[in-house]
Protein backbone atom coordinates (compact mmCIF):
# COMPACT_ATOMS: atom_id res chain seq x y z
CA UNK A 1 0.00 0.00 0.00
CA UNK A 2 0.91 3.63 -0.49
CA UNK A 3 1.06 5.65 2.07
CA UNK A 4 -0.89 8.76 2.74
CA UNK A 5 2.24 11.22 2.70
CA UNK A 6 3.89 9.76 -0.60
CA UNK A 7 5.61 12.83 -1.85
CA UNK A 8 5.15 11.83 -6.08
CA UNK A 9 1.88 10.17 -6.34
CA UNK A 10 2.04 7.41 -8.41
CA UNK A 11 -0.77 7.85 -11.41
CA UNK A 12 -4.25 5.70 -10.08
CA UNK A 13 -5.05 2.85 -12.46
CA UNK A 14 -8.82 3.76 -12.50
CA UNK A 15 -10.14 1.14 -14.37
CA UNK A 16 -8.58 -1.37 -11.67
CA UNK A 17 -10.26 0.72 -8.94
CA UNK A 18 -13.30 0.97 -10.56
CA UNK A 19 -13.43 -3.37 -10.05
CA UNK A 20 -13.23 -2.49 -6.04
CA UNK A 21 -16.62 -0.50 -6.35
CA UNK A 22 -19.75 -3.62 -7.00
CA UNK A 23 -22.22 -0.97 -7.59
CA UNK A 24 -20.98 0.75 -10.84
CA UNK A 25 -21.57 -2.55 -12.87
CA UNK A 26 -25.06 -1.81 -12.48
CA UNK A 27 -27.18 -1.35 -15.27
CA UNK A 28 -29.86 2.18 -15.56
CA UNK A 29 -32.47 1.72 -17.96
CA UNK A 30 -30.11 -0.52 -19.59
CA UNK A 31 -27.57 1.64 -19.44
CA UNK A 32 -24.20 1.25 -17.59
CA UNK A 33 -24.40 3.28 -14.55
CA UNK A 34 -22.14 7.00 -14.87
CA UNK A 35 -22.28 7.67 -11.37
CA UNK A 36 -21.74 11.76 -11.15
CA UNK A 37 -23.38 12.00 -7.59
CA UNK A 38 -21.02 11.23 -5.15
CA UNK A 39 -20.90 15.02 -3.68
CA UNK A 40 -24.70 13.79 -2.37
CA UNK A 41 -23.20 10.64 -1.58
CA UNK A 42 -20.09 8.42 -2.75
CA UNK A 43 -20.48 4.62 -3.50
CA UNK A 44 -18.58 1.91 -1.44
CA UNK A 45 -15.27 -0.56 -2.33
CA UNK A 46 -16.09 -4.26 -1.41
CA UNK A 47 -13.51 -3.80 1.44
CA UNK A 48 -15.95 -1.37 3.05
CA UNK A 49 -18.94 -3.95 2.29
CA UNK A 50 -17.06 -6.61 3.81
CA UNK A 51 -15.79 -4.64 7.10
CA UNK A 52 -19.46 -4.34 8.20
CA UNK A 53 -20.19 -7.53 7.12
CA UNK A 54 -17.93 -8.85 9.49
CA UNK A 55 -18.84 -7.30 12.03
CA UNK A 56 -21.71 -9.29 12.39
CA UNK A 57 -20.31 -12.45 11.38
CA UNK A 58 -17.20 -12.10 13.46
CA UNK A 59 -17.17 -9.92 16.47
CA UNK A 60 -20.37 -8.38 17.27
CA UNK A 61 -21.45 -7.25 20.53
CA UNK A 62 -22.20 -3.98 22.39
CA UNK A 63 -19.02 -1.90 22.92
CA UNK A 64 -17.40 -0.57 26.61
CA UNK A 65 -19.64 -2.93 28.64
CA UNK A 66 -19.00 -6.49 28.89
CA UNK A 67 -16.10 -8.41 29.96
CA UNK A 68 -16.78 -11.50 27.38
CA UNK A 69 -14.11 -11.51 24.95
CA UNK A 70 -16.65 -10.75 21.70
CA UNK A 71 -17.36 -7.36 23.32
CA UNK A 72 -13.94 -6.72 23.72
CA UNK A 73 -13.03 -7.44 20.56
CA UNK A 74 -15.68 -5.29 19.11
CA UNK A 75 -14.08 -2.48 21.29
CA UNK A 76 -10.87 -3.10 20.44
CA UNK A 77 -11.89 -2.55 17.20
CA UNK A 78 -14.45 -0.12 17.36
CA UNK A 79 -11.73 2.20 19.19
CA UNK A 80 -9.23 1.42 16.88
CA UNK A 81 -11.09 3.69 14.32
CA UNK A 82 -10.96 6.39 16.40
CA UNK A 83 -6.64 6.45 16.21
CA UNK A 84 -7.44 6.14 12.35
CA UNK A 85 -9.40 9.21 12.67
CA UNK A 86 -6.72 11.11 14.06
CA UNK A 87 -4.13 9.84 11.78
CA UNK A 88 -6.11 10.58 8.55
CA UNK A 89 -6.58 13.94 9.67
CA UNK A 90 -3.05 14.98 11.16
CA UNK A 91 -5.31 15.20 14.64
CA UNK A 92 -2.73 14.79 17.55
CA UNK A 93 -5.09 12.53 19.76
CA UNK A 94 -7.81 10.07 19.07
CA UNK A 95 -9.23 10.87 22.08
CA UNK A 96 -10.01 14.34 20.69
CA UNK A 97 -11.89 12.66 17.88
CA UNK A 98 -15.93 12.08 18.44
CA UNK A 99 -18.14 9.34 16.70
CA UNK A 100 -21.08 10.65 15.37
CA UNK A 101 -23.84 10.22 13.20
CA UNK A 102 -21.84 12.83 10.56
CA UNK A 103 -21.29 15.96 9.78
CA UNK A 104 -24.58 18.17 10.70
CA UNK A 105 -24.73 16.29 14.14
CA UNK A 106 -21.49 17.70 14.25
CA UNK A 107 -22.32 20.87 13.78
CA UNK A 108 -25.60 20.81 15.73
CA UNK A 109 -23.06 19.41 18.68
CA UNK A 110 -20.65 22.36 18.84
CA UNK A 111 -23.85 24.89 18.29
CA UNK A 112 -25.39 23.36 21.56
CA UNK A 113 -22.68 22.73 23.68
CA UNK A 114 -19.34 25.09 23.01
CA UNK A 115 -22.44 27.78 21.71
CA UNK A 116 -24.70 27.78 24.63
CA UNK A 117 -22.28 27.95 27.15
CA UNK A 118 -20.04 30.60 25.33
CA UNK A 119 -22.19 32.67 23.15
CA UNK A 120 -24.18 35.89 24.42
CA UNK A 121 -26.45 38.23 23.36
CA UNK A 122 -25.08 40.80 20.66
CA UNK A 123 -21.90 38.52 19.94
CA UNK A 124 -22.03 37.00 16.43
CA UNK A 125 -20.98 34.13 14.67
CA UNK A 126 -19.80 34.58 11.08
CA UNK A 127 -20.20 32.04 8.01
CA UNK A 128 -19.84 32.19 4.10
CA UNK A 129 -22.24 32.70 1.05
CA UNK A 130 -21.59 29.68 0.29
CA UNK A 131 -22.22 27.29 2.58
CA UNK A 132 -24.71 23.82 3.12
CA UNK A 133 -27.87 24.60 5.09
CA UNK A 134 -26.23 22.20 7.64
CA UNK A 135 -23.79 25.43 8.57
CA UNK A 136 -26.39 27.70 8.69
CA UNK A 137 -29.67 26.18 10.14
CA UNK A 138 -27.35 25.16 13.61
CA UNK A 139 -26.17 28.77 14.45
CA UNK A 140 -29.68 30.48 13.29
CA UNK A 141 -30.64 28.71 16.25
CA UNK A 142 -28.08 29.50 18.41
CA UNK A 143 -28.77 32.88 17.31
CA UNK A 144 -32.44 33.10 18.13
CA UNK A 145 -31.94 31.37 21.52
CA UNK A 146 -29.07 33.92 22.51
CA UNK A 147 -29.74 36.91 20.60
CA UNK A 148 -26.76 36.60 18.79
CA UNK A 149 -26.32 37.94 15.24
CA UNK A 150 -25.22 35.44 11.98
CA UNK A 151 -23.18 37.44 10.14
CA UNK A 152 -22.89 36.08 6.29
CA UNK A 153 -19.11 36.85 4.55
CA UNK A 154 -20.01 37.47 0.74
CA UNK A 155 -18.58 35.12 -2.64
CA UNK A 156 -17.90 36.79 -6.24
CA UNK A 157 -19.54 36.05 -8.90
CA UNK A 158 -16.99 32.75 -9.49
CA UNK A 159 -17.93 31.67 -6.41
CA UNK A 160 -15.43 32.62 -4.19
CA UNK A 161 -15.34 33.94 -0.76
CA UNK A 162 -14.54 37.65 -0.81
CA UNK A 163 -11.72 37.48 1.53
CA UNK A 164 -10.97 41.33 2.76
CA UNK A 165 -14.73 41.37 3.43
CA UNK A 166 -14.46 37.93 5.26
CA UNK A 167 -11.35 39.63 7.04
CA UNK A 168 -13.38 42.92 7.69
CA UNK A 169 -16.34 41.02 9.24
CA UNK A 170 -14.19 39.58 12.15
CA UNK A 171 -13.85 41.23 15.47
CA UNK A 172 -14.43 41.34 19.22
CA UNK A 173 -17.41 39.96 18.69
CA UNK A 174 -17.43 37.23 16.93
CA UNK A 175 -17.06 33.94 19.12
CA UNK A 176 -17.90 31.42 16.20
CA UNK A 177 -16.70 31.44 12.61
CA UNK A 178 -17.62 28.30 10.64
CA UNK A 179 -17.15 27.74 6.51
CA UNK A 180 -17.45 24.81 4.31
CA UNK A 181 -13.72 23.14 3.29
CA UNK A 182 -15.21 22.68 -0.29
CA UNK A 183 -18.44 24.01 -1.42
CA UNK A 184 -20.55 21.35 -2.27
CA UNK A 185 -22.43 23.38 -4.13
CA UNK A 186 -19.91 25.28 -6.28
CA UNK A 187 -17.09 22.65 -5.54
CA UNK A 188 -14.95 26.38 -4.30
CA UNK A 189 -11.97 25.12 -2.60
CA UNK A 190 -11.83 27.49 0.52
CA UNK A 191 -8.91 28.70 1.71
CA UNK A 192 -9.37 27.30 5.49
CA UNK A 193 -5.40 27.73 7.02
CA UNK A 194 -5.56 31.61 5.99
CA UNK A 195 -9.31 31.79 6.88
CA UNK A 196 -8.27 30.51 10.47
CA UNK A 197 -5.17 32.66 10.50
CA UNK A 198 -7.41 35.56 9.72
CA UNK A 199 -9.60 34.96 12.59
CA UNK A 200 -7.33 34.18 15.18
CA UNK A 201 -5.65 37.33 14.16
CA UNK A 202 -8.81 39.66 14.40
CA UNK A 203 -11.39 37.45 16.61
CA UNK A 204 -9.21 36.39 19.23
CA UNK A 205 -12.19 35.47 21.16
CA UNK A 206 -13.93 32.99 18.49
CA UNK A 207 -13.30 29.04 17.74
CA UNK A 208 -13.26 28.33 13.88
CA UNK A 209 -15.13 25.41 12.81
CA UNK A 210 -14.22 23.65 8.94
CA UNK A 211 -17.35 21.68 7.39
CA UNK A 212 -15.42 19.50 6.23
CA UNK A 213 -17.76 16.82 4.63
CA UNK A 214 -16.72 17.89 0.81
CA UNK A 215 -12.85 18.32 2.15
CA UNK A 216 -11.64 14.97 3.11
CA UNK A 217 -12.54 12.44 0.17
CA UNK A 218 -10.61 14.83 -2.16
CA UNK A 219 -7.63 15.97 -0.55
CA UNK A 220 -5.32 15.51 2.00
CA UNK A 221 -6.32 16.98 5.36
CA UNK A 222 -4.12 18.37 8.09
CA UNK A 223 -6.16 20.19 10.96
CA UNK A 224 -2.50 21.31 12.77
CA UNK A 225 -1.70 22.91 9.56
CA UNK A 226 -5.14 25.14 8.78
CA UNK A 227 -5.08 25.37 12.68
CA UNK A 228 -8.74 25.31 13.27
CA UNK A 229 -10.79 24.44 16.78
CA UNK A 230 -13.09 21.76 14.97
CA UNK A 231 -12.93 20.17 12.02
CA UNK A 232 -16.34 17.15 11.07
CA UNK A 233 -16.69 15.09 8.00
CA UNK A 234 -18.71 12.51 7.05
CA UNK A 235 -17.98 8.79 6.24
CA UNK A 236 -20.34 8.70 3.19
CA UNK A 237 -19.30 11.09 1.29
CA UNK A 238 -15.76 9.77 1.17
CA UNK A 239 -16.78 5.67 0.29
CA UNK A 240 -17.81 4.15 3.94
CA UNK A 241 -20.58 3.92 5.23
CA UNK A 242 -23.82 5.87 5.88
CA UNK A 243 -25.08 7.25 9.24
CA UNK A 244 -21.50 7.98 9.96
CA UNK A 245 -18.89 10.49 10.34
CA UNK A 246 -17.03 12.39 13.49
CA UNK A 247 -16.22 15.63 15.19
CA UNK A 248 -12.49 16.44 15.78
CA UNK A 249 -12.18 19.02 18.30
CA UNK A 250 -9.21 20.72 20.63
CA UNK A 251 -8.77 18.53 23.75
CA UNK A 252 -9.20 21.40 25.96
CA UNK A 253 -12.39 22.93 24.51
CA UNK A 254 -13.58 19.57 24.03
CA UNK A 255 -13.51 18.99 28.56
CA UNK A 256 -14.84 22.49 28.82
CA UNK A 257 -17.80 21.73 26.86
CA UNK A 258 -21.00 20.49 28.67
CA UNK A 259 -22.31 16.86 27.68
CA UNK A 260 -24.71 16.82 24.60
CA UNK A 261 -27.22 14.31 24.91
CA UNK A 262 -27.69 11.80 27.88
CA UNK A 263 -27.43 8.20 28.20
CA UNK A 264 -25.45 5.02 28.47
CA UNK A 265 -21.69 5.11 27.42
CA UNK A 266 -21.43 9.08 28.58
CA UNK A 267 -21.34 8.80 31.92
CA UNK A 268 -18.91 7.53 35.00
CA UNK A 269 -21.71 7.13 37.13
CA UNK A 270 -25.21 7.65 37.67
CA UNK A 271 -27.34 8.28 41.27
CA UNK A 272 -30.56 10.40 41.45
CA UNK A 273 -29.24 12.48 42.64
CA UNK A 274 -25.97 13.21 40.47
CA UNK A 275 -24.29 12.16 37.57
CA UNK A 276 -20.93 12.55 36.99
CA UNK A 277 -19.97 12.12 33.33
CA UNK A 278 -17.63 10.46 31.22
CA UNK A 279 -14.12 12.18 30.04
CA UNK A 280 -13.60 13.16 26.58
CA UNK A 281 -14.55 12.08 23.98
CA UNK A 282 -17.26 9.42 25.57
CA UNK A 283 -19.06 12.35 26.98
CA UNK A 284 -20.44 13.26 23.89
CA UNK A 285 -21.66 9.74 22.95
CA UNK A 286 -24.57 8.70 24.29
CA UNK A 287 -26.33 5.27 23.79
CA UNK A 288 -25.06 2.45 21.82
CA UNK A 289 -22.92 3.46 18.71
CA UNK A 290 -22.73 2.37 15.05
CA UNK A 291 -20.63 -0.46 16.19
CA UNK A 292 -20.62 -1.63 12.72
CA UNK A 293 -20.72 1.61 10.97
CA UNK A 294 -17.97 2.67 13.03
CA UNK A 295 -15.30 0.21 11.73
CA UNK A 296 -16.50 0.17 8.38
CA UNK A 297 -15.49 3.94 8.49
CA UNK A 298 -11.98 2.38 9.19
CA UNK A 299 -11.79 0.48 6.23
CA UNK A 300 -13.06 3.35 4.16
CA UNK A 301 -9.78 5.78 5.47
CA UNK A 302 -7.47 2.44 4.70
CA UNK A 303 -9.18 2.29 1.41
CA UNK A 304 -8.89 5.71 0.48
CA UNK A 305 -5.25 6.26 2.34
CA UNK A 306 -4.34 2.62 0.77
CA UNK A 307 -4.66 5.26 -3.00
CA UNK A 308 -3.24 8.20 -1.36
CA UNK A 309 -4.89 11.12 -1.20
CA UNK A 310 -2.27 13.01 -3.24
CA UNK A 311 -2.95 10.72 -6.26
CA UNK A 312 -6.62 10.94 -5.52
CA UNK A 313 -6.81 14.70 -5.65
CA UNK A 314 -4.65 14.47 -8.79
CA UNK A 315 -6.67 12.28 -10.80
CA UNK A 316 -9.84 14.22 -9.85
CA UNK A 317 -8.42 17.36 -10.60
CA UNK A 318 -7.24 15.76 -13.72
CA UNK A 319 -10.76 14.61 -14.47
CA UNK A 320 -12.49 18.16 -13.44
CA UNK A 321 -10.26 20.04 -15.79
CA UNK A 322 -11.30 17.68 -18.49
CA UNK A 323 -15.00 18.05 -17.46
CA UNK A 324 -15.03 21.81 -16.84
CA UNK A 325 -13.70 22.40 -20.86
CA UNK A 326 -16.04 19.69 -22.38
CA UNK A 327 -19.12 21.82 -20.44
CA UNK A 328 -17.71 24.88 -21.42
CA UNK A 329 -18.14 24.04 -25.10
CA UNK A 330 -21.74 23.21 -25.08
CA UNK A 331 -23.74 26.48 -25.98
CA UNK A 332 -26.30 27.39 -24.04
CA UNK A 333 -24.49 25.91 -20.71
CA UNK A 334 -23.69 28.28 -18.10
CA UNK A 335 -21.47 26.62 -15.75
CA UNK A 336 -22.18 27.87 -11.97
CA UNK A 337 -18.81 27.88 -9.56
CA UNK A 338 -15.79 28.58 -11.54
CA UNK A 339 -13.25 29.43 -8.83
CA UNK A 340 -9.73 29.44 -9.15
CA UNK A 341 -9.44 26.65 -7.01
CA UNK A 342 -12.18 23.83 -7.07
CA UNK A 343 -12.52 19.89 -6.09
CA UNK A 344 -14.72 17.87 -7.62
CA UNK A 345 -18.12 19.48 -8.59
CA UNK A 346 -19.26 20.96 -11.76
CA UNK A 347 -22.74 22.68 -11.20
CA UNK A 348 -24.26 24.40 -14.19
CA UNK A 349 -27.54 25.43 -15.26
CA UNK A 350 -29.04 25.19 -19.41
CA UNK A 351 -30.76 27.70 -21.15
CA UNK A 352 -34.30 27.11 -20.98
CA UNK A 353 -34.21 24.13 -19.65
CA UNK A 354 -35.22 23.09 -15.74
CA UNK A 355 -33.18 21.12 -13.76
CA UNK A 356 -35.46 18.92 -12.78
CA UNK A 357 -36.37 18.21 -16.95
CA UNK A 358 -32.57 17.72 -17.57
CA UNK A 359 -32.24 15.04 -14.67
CA UNK A 360 -35.41 12.96 -15.88
CA UNK A 361 -33.33 12.59 -19.60
CA UNK A 362 -29.88 12.21 -17.87
CA UNK A 363 -30.86 9.81 -15.97
CA UNK A 364 -32.47 7.63 -18.63
CA UNK A 365 -28.74 7.48 -20.21
CA UNK A 366 -27.39 5.78 -17.09
CA UNK A 367 -26.13 9.41 -16.03
CA UNK A 368 -26.96 9.97 -12.09
CA UNK A 369 -26.67 14.13 -11.54
CA UNK A 370 -28.15 15.65 -8.51
CA UNK A 371 -30.48 18.46 -9.79
CA UNK A 372 -32.18 20.69 -7.14
CA UNK A 373 -31.04 23.78 -4.92
CA UNK A 374 -28.45 20.87 -2.79
CA UNK A 375 -29.28 22.48 0.07
CA UNK A 376 -27.57 25.74 -0.52
CA UNK A 377 -30.36 27.84 -1.14
CA UNK A 378 -28.63 31.14 -0.62
CA UNK A 379 -26.11 30.03 -3.31
CA UNK A 380 -29.12 29.55 -5.73
CA UNK A 381 -30.28 33.22 -4.86
CA UNK A 382 -26.92 34.74 -5.04
CA UNK A 383 -26.51 33.06 -8.90
CA UNK A 384 -30.34 34.25 -9.20
CA UNK A 385 -31.19 30.13 -10.46
CA UNK A 386 -33.76 28.31 -8.17
CA UNK A 387 -31.53 24.88 -8.77
CA UNK A 388 -28.58 23.40 -10.47
CA UNK A 389 -27.61 20.27 -12.65
CA UNK A 390 -24.60 19.37 -10.40
CA UNK A 391 -22.27 16.69 -11.47
CA UNK A 392 -19.61 15.72 -8.89
CA UNK A 393 -16.91 13.32 -9.19
CA UNK A 394 -15.29 10.62 -7.02
CA UNK A 395 -12.41 8.36 -8.16
CA UNK A 396 -13.99 6.39 -9.47
CA UNK A 397 -15.59 8.82 -12.32
CA UNK A 398 -13.25 8.12 -15.97
CA UNK A 399 -13.05 10.77 -19.10
CA UNK A 400 -15.65 8.46 -20.57
CA UNK A 401 -18.17 8.78 -18.07
CA UNK A 402 -18.22 12.75 -18.77
CA UNK A 403 -18.34 12.08 -22.67
CA UNK A 404 -21.84 10.50 -21.96
CA UNK A 405 -22.85 13.23 -19.74
CA UNK A 406 -21.90 15.25 -22.50
CA UNK A 407 -23.84 13.71 -25.30
CA UNK A 408 -26.64 13.10 -22.52
CA UNK A 409 -26.83 17.10 -21.95
CA UNK A 410 -27.04 17.31 -25.72
CA UNK A 411 -30.06 15.11 -25.65
CA UNK A 412 -31.75 17.14 -23.21
CA UNK A 413 -31.11 20.32 -25.29
CA UNK A 414 -32.51 18.66 -28.70
CA UNK A 415 -35.93 17.60 -26.89
CA UNK A 416 -35.92 21.48 -25.33
CA UNK A 417 -34.88 23.33 -28.19
CA UNK B 1 -35.42 8.94 -27.58
CA UNK B 2 -36.30 6.15 -25.61
CA UNK B 3 -39.98 4.93 -25.64
CA UNK B 4 -40.81 5.52 -21.01
CA UNK B 5 -39.09 8.67 -21.94
CA UNK B 6 -41.58 9.73 -24.38
CA UNK B 7 -44.22 8.57 -22.60
CA UNK B 8 -43.56 11.13 -19.70
CA UNK B 9 -42.47 14.02 -22.56
CA UNK B 10 -45.85 13.81 -24.87
CA UNK B 11 -45.64 16.49 -27.31
CA UNK B 12 -48.77 18.17 -25.52
CA UNK B 13 -46.87 18.72 -22.43
CA UNK B 14 -43.47 19.97 -24.02
CA UNK B 15 -45.46 22.15 -25.83
CA UNK B 16 -47.29 23.65 -22.87
CA UNK B 17 -44.16 23.27 -20.89
CA UNK B 18 -42.53 26.03 -23.15
CA UNK B 19 -45.97 28.37 -23.77
CA UNK B 20 -48.04 27.84 -20.33
CA UNK B 21 -51.88 28.87 -20.87
CA UNK B 22 -53.25 31.17 -18.66
CA UNK B 23 -50.34 32.65 -16.84
CA UNK B 24 -51.65 35.72 -15.42
CA UNK B 25 -52.83 37.11 -12.46
CA UNK B 26 -56.83 37.49 -12.20
CA UNK B 27 -57.56 40.71 -10.55
CA UNK B 28 -59.84 40.29 -8.11
CA UNK B 29 -59.94 36.59 -8.01
CA UNK B 30 -61.89 35.23 -4.91
CA UNK B 31 -58.76 32.57 -4.43
CA UNK B 32 -54.94 33.40 -4.49
CA UNK B 33 -52.89 30.35 -3.45
CA UNK B 34 -49.18 29.89 -3.45
CA UNK B 35 -48.02 26.42 -4.20
CA UNK B 36 -44.26 25.41 -3.31
CA UNK B 37 -42.13 22.55 -4.14
CA UNK B 38 -39.22 22.64 -2.03
CA UNK B 39 -37.36 19.77 -3.19
CA UNK B 40 -36.60 21.70 -6.22
CA UNK B 41 -37.47 25.42 -5.40
CA UNK B 42 -40.54 25.34 -7.64
CA UNK B 43 -43.15 27.88 -6.96
CA UNK B 44 -46.44 29.06 -8.38
CA UNK B 45 -49.43 30.96 -7.02
CA UNK B 46 -52.93 29.36 -8.57
CA UNK B 47 -55.81 32.20 -9.33
CA UNK B 48 -59.60 30.88 -9.31
CA UNK B 49 -62.58 32.97 -10.05
CA UNK B 50 -65.94 31.92 -9.30
CA UNK B 51 -69.34 32.66 -10.98
CA UNK B 52 -72.34 34.28 -9.20
CA UNK B 53 -73.22 31.08 -6.96
CA UNK B 54 -69.77 30.38 -5.93
CA UNK B 55 -69.90 27.15 -6.80
CA UNK B 56 -68.88 27.13 -10.42
CA UNK B 57 -65.38 27.59 -11.15
CA UNK B 58 -65.64 30.78 -13.61
CA UNK B 59 -61.83 31.11 -14.43
CA UNK B 60 -58.45 29.85 -13.52
CA UNK B 61 -54.66 31.01 -13.65
CA UNK B 62 -51.31 30.02 -12.29
CA UNK B 63 -48.21 31.99 -12.34
CA UNK B 64 -44.82 30.43 -11.50
CA UNK B 65 -41.73 29.06 -12.58
CA UNK B 66 -41.06 25.13 -12.75
CA UNK B 67 -39.80 22.46 -14.72
CA UNK B 68 -41.81 21.83 -18.12
CA UNK B 69 -44.05 18.93 -16.27
CA UNK B 70 -45.08 21.03 -13.59
CA UNK B 71 -45.26 24.22 -15.74
CA UNK B 72 -47.22 21.84 -18.07
CA UNK B 73 -49.41 20.79 -15.17
CA UNK B 74 -50.80 24.08 -14.42
CA UNK B 75 -51.20 24.75 -17.85
CA UNK B 76 -53.10 22.38 -18.58
CA UNK B 77 -55.38 21.92 -15.13
CA UNK B 78 -56.28 25.70 -15.55
CA UNK B 79 -57.80 25.22 -18.87
CA UNK B 80 -59.43 21.74 -17.89
CA UNK B 81 -61.12 23.29 -14.64
CA UNK B 82 -62.23 26.56 -16.09
CA UNK B 83 -66.54 25.85 -16.17
CA UNK B 84 -66.51 23.15 -13.88
CA UNK B 85 -67.94 23.07 -10.36
CA UNK B 86 -66.28 22.85 -7.19
CA UNK B 87 -67.04 18.54 -6.69
CA UNK B 88 -65.96 18.81 -10.41
CA UNK B 89 -62.75 19.66 -9.57
CA UNK B 90 -61.97 17.93 -6.57
CA UNK B 91 -63.42 14.79 -8.37
CA UNK B 92 -60.77 14.93 -10.82
CA UNK B 93 -57.90 16.05 -8.23
CA UNK B 94 -58.79 12.45 -7.14
CA UNK B 95 -58.69 10.63 -10.33
CA UNK B 96 -55.49 12.55 -11.77
CA UNK B 97 -53.58 11.56 -8.40
CA UNK B 98 -54.65 8.17 -8.96
CA UNK B 99 -53.96 7.88 -12.67
CA UNK B 100 -50.49 9.13 -11.43
CA UNK B 101 -49.42 7.59 -8.42
CA UNK B 102 -51.42 4.04 -9.49
CA UNK B 103 -49.16 0.96 -10.92
CA UNK B 104 -49.22 0.75 -14.46
CA UNK B 105 -51.59 -2.25 -14.71
CA UNK B 106 -54.13 -0.76 -12.70
CA UNK B 107 -58.05 -0.10 -13.43
CA UNK B 108 -57.83 3.54 -13.11
CA UNK B 109 -55.47 3.94 -16.55
CA UNK B 110 -58.47 2.12 -18.41
CA UNK B 111 -60.51 4.85 -17.33
CA UNK B 112 -58.29 7.94 -18.28
CA UNK B 113 -60.51 8.56 -21.43
CA UNK B 114 -62.37 10.36 -18.58
CA UNK B 115 -59.75 12.62 -17.96
CA UNK B 116 -59.70 13.39 -21.61
CA UNK B 117 -56.39 16.07 -22.01
CA UNK B 118 -54.80 15.32 -18.73
CA UNK B 119 -54.65 11.78 -20.06
CA UNK B 120 -50.93 12.56 -21.42
CA UNK B 121 -49.94 13.02 -18.26
CA UNK B 122 -50.67 8.98 -17.41
CA UNK B 123 -46.84 8.66 -18.18
CA UNK B 124 -45.88 10.00 -14.84
CA UNK B 125 -46.84 7.03 -13.39
CA UNK B 126 -43.41 5.48 -14.42
CA UNK B 127 -41.37 7.88 -13.14
CA UNK B 128 -42.30 8.38 -9.12
CA UNK B 129 -39.78 11.02 -8.91
CA UNK B 130 -41.43 13.34 -11.21
CA UNK B 131 -45.14 12.76 -9.20
CA UNK B 132 -45.10 16.06 -7.01
CA UNK B 133 -44.20 18.18 -10.63
CA UNK B 134 -47.34 17.04 -12.24
CA UNK B 135 -49.30 17.49 -8.83
CA UNK B 136 -48.44 20.97 -7.54
CA UNK B 137 -51.02 23.16 -9.19
CA UNK B 138 -53.53 20.38 -8.50
CA UNK B 139 -52.47 20.71 -4.52
CA UNK B 140 -53.11 24.26 -4.91
CA UNK B 141 -56.54 23.93 -6.19
CA UNK B 142 -57.62 21.25 -3.52
CA UNK B 143 -56.56 23.44 -1.01
CA UNK B 144 -58.12 26.36 -2.70
CA UNK B 145 -61.56 24.61 -2.75
CA UNK B 146 -61.91 22.51 0.47
CA UNK B 147 -60.05 25.25 2.33
CA UNK B 148 -60.84 28.60 1.10
CA UNK B 149 -58.98 31.81 1.31
CA UNK B 150 -57.99 30.69 4.72
CA UNK B 151 -55.72 27.96 3.31
CA UNK B 152 -51.41 28.79 3.93
CA UNK B 153 -49.06 27.90 0.84
CA UNK B 154 -49.60 24.24 0.16
CA UNK B 155 -46.30 22.62 -0.18
CA UNK B 156 -45.37 19.27 -1.77
CA UNK B 157 -43.17 18.18 1.15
Amino acid sequence: MKTLTASSPQALDIAALRADFPILATKIHGKPLVYLDSAASAQKPQVVIDAERRVYEELYANVHRGVHDLSMRASEAYEGVRGKVARFIGAPSAKEVVFLRGTTEAVNLVAQTWGRVNVKAGDEILITALEHHANIVPWQLLCEEKGAKLVVAPINDAGEVEIDRFANLLGERTRIVAFAHVSNALGTVLDARRMTALARERAPGAVVLVDGAQGVPHMPVDVKAIGCDFYCFSAHKMYGPSGMGALWGRKALLDAMPPWQGGGDMILSVAFEKTTYNETPFKFEAGTPNIAGTIAFGASIDYLCGLGLEAVAAAEHELLAYGTEALSSIAGLRLIGTAAHKASVLSFVLDGVHPHDAGSILDYEGVAVRTGHHCAQPVMDRFGVPATIRASLGVYNTREEIDVLVRGIRKVQEMFA
Amino acid sequence: MTSDLRDLYQDVILDHGKRPRNARVIEGAAFVQPAYNPLCGDKGTLYLSMDSTGQKIADAAYVGHGCSISTASASIMTDFVRGKTRQEALRTFDLFHDMITAPPDEAIHRAVEDLGKLSVFSGVAEFPARVKCATLAWHALKAALTEGPAAGPVSTE
